[in-house]
């Protein structure tokens, strides 16, 4: 399984001089597998560039799985290459609403006045899929969802294969569920799918001086990203959703926070950077 | 070792609320196990949860012996509110009388409603006893 950042940046892009180290692309993982298959994680605006590459490598046949569908998750779907071509199918997954099909929902972005044309006229095919209760084949790979805490229905990912884990949560705030601290996997928010995962992708939105501020945001603060990967028993820890007023040298210092607090044997945590490329296992 | 069963967000969410009320509250899941009760609740039935521990509903809630208070006859899950948001899938109010590990009877009022996620799936129960 390689993984490929081609975002990690939280709530809105954020380009420039002061971010060209870890990039200013909102969301956007994606996952290939021994046999050439492809999955997507999140459609924020580093969806883009990937669908370029993707066109260019031929791939005719994807996965999406959105974890939810606030906009820093979903901006760049509009610009994802392989929509505007009719000889691609894509199978996108989401959480479920008791009220709107996912398809309803996230053609709400693709209408006016937020965008000139509607769901209906892009070329791919596509299928929505509502992400089952139990776990389900995705090609060689079980993928596994979970609702966790964050606001509106957000789920966490478990993406995992003969030789390894992965678990993506990329927005998740356990601390507003009690935190993990006492408490045993089964009342943990998506302890489930990110228990003894060899990659941990996490929020950590925020140092541990600016959480305070934002508690019920749907973030998570450094060293609860810390505490949580500890509390599931993840391998590795990589730091995700980087809040946009962080520049590359306040990232630098949480990094280095995160590896004070995780204070363990093994690959300290580390910040995910745009372009970052991890083989698992 | 049977597998410890993973949590769903909701109960879990639920937990975090009672713990953080006065109020005694209970919570099962969907099968009828009594997964949690607050720290309030450890005033009505001698015990606290820790020392409780997960037990089938039914199970637990024999030892403190619940009777309707017309005829003092016991009262069966299904009539109790509990049972009824478990059973019908709805919420329901009761008053009956029980009596505490610690042996003192107790009459206590009873409000019971079921939790259902997004996808009209139940996944467990509210209880809240009311002061009386």
């Amino acid at each position: 399984m390689r993984l490929k950042i081609w975002g990690c940046r939280g709530s809105l892009p954020t380009p420039g001089i002061e971010t060209v180290r870890y990039g200013g692309n909102t969301s956007c993982v994606e996952v290939t597998f021994d046999d050439g298959a492809v999955l997507v994680l999140d459609a924020g605006t580093g969806i883009r560039e990937l669908g370029a590459e993707l066109l260019q490598r031929g791939v005719r046949r994807l996965n999406l799985l959105l974890t939810h569908l606030h906009l820093d998750h979903l901006e760049g779907l509009r610009f994802f290459g392989p929509l505007w071509d009719d000889g691609v199918s894509v199978d996108i997954w989401g959480p479920s609403s008791p009220v709107t099909s996912l398809r309803d929902r996230i053609s709400r972005s693709f209408s006016p006045p937020l965008f000139p044309l509607d769901l209906r006229e892009v070329p791919a095919g596509l299928t929505f899929h509502d992400v089952p209760g139990a776990p389900w084949r995705l090609g060689s790979a079980t993928v596994s969802a979970a609702l966790v805490v964050h606001p509106g229905s957000t789920v966490g990912y478990r993406i995992e294969t003969s030789e390894a884990s992965f678990a993506y949560l990329p927005d998740h705030e356990p601390a507003l569920a009690g935190g993990v601290a006492g408490k045993t996997l089964d009342w943990i928010s998506g302890g489930a799918i990110a228990e003894g995962a060899d990659l941990l992708l996490h929020d950590s939105q925020y140092s541990e001086d600016e959480y305070p501020r934002f508690v019920g945001w749907g973030h998570s603060s450094v060293a609860d990203a810390v505490a949580y990967a500890d509390a599931v028993g993840a391998r590795r820890l990589l730091l995700f959703h980087h809040e946009p007023r962080h520049d590359d040298d306040s990232l630098d210092r949480l990094e280095a926070r995160a590896r004070e607090l995780a204070a363990r044997d093994g690959d300290g945590p580390t910040l995910a950077r745009e372009g970052m490329v991890l083989e698992l296992p | 070792m049977a597998a410890v069963r993973p949590k769903h967000l909701v109960l879990i969410l639920a937990r975090e609320f009672a713990e953080n009320l006065a109020t005694p509250t209970l919570i099962t899941d969907e099968r009828g196990v009594l997964v949690f009760y607050n720290e309030a609740a450890d005033a009505i039935f001698g015990r606290s949860f820790a020392e409780a521990g997960e037990t089938p509903l039914d199970d637990w809630a024999a030892q403190y012996s619940p009777r309707s208070l017309e005829d003092d006859q016991a009262l069966p899950l299904e009539r109790r509110p509990t049972g009824i948001a478990l059973h019908e899938r709805k919420p329901a109010h009761e008053r009956f009388r029980i009596t505490g590990i610690d042996g003192v009877v107790r009459e206590v009022e009873v409000t019971a409603f079921p939790l259902f996620t997004h996808q009209d799936e139940l996944v467990g129960t509210v209880t809240i006893f009311w002061r009386v």
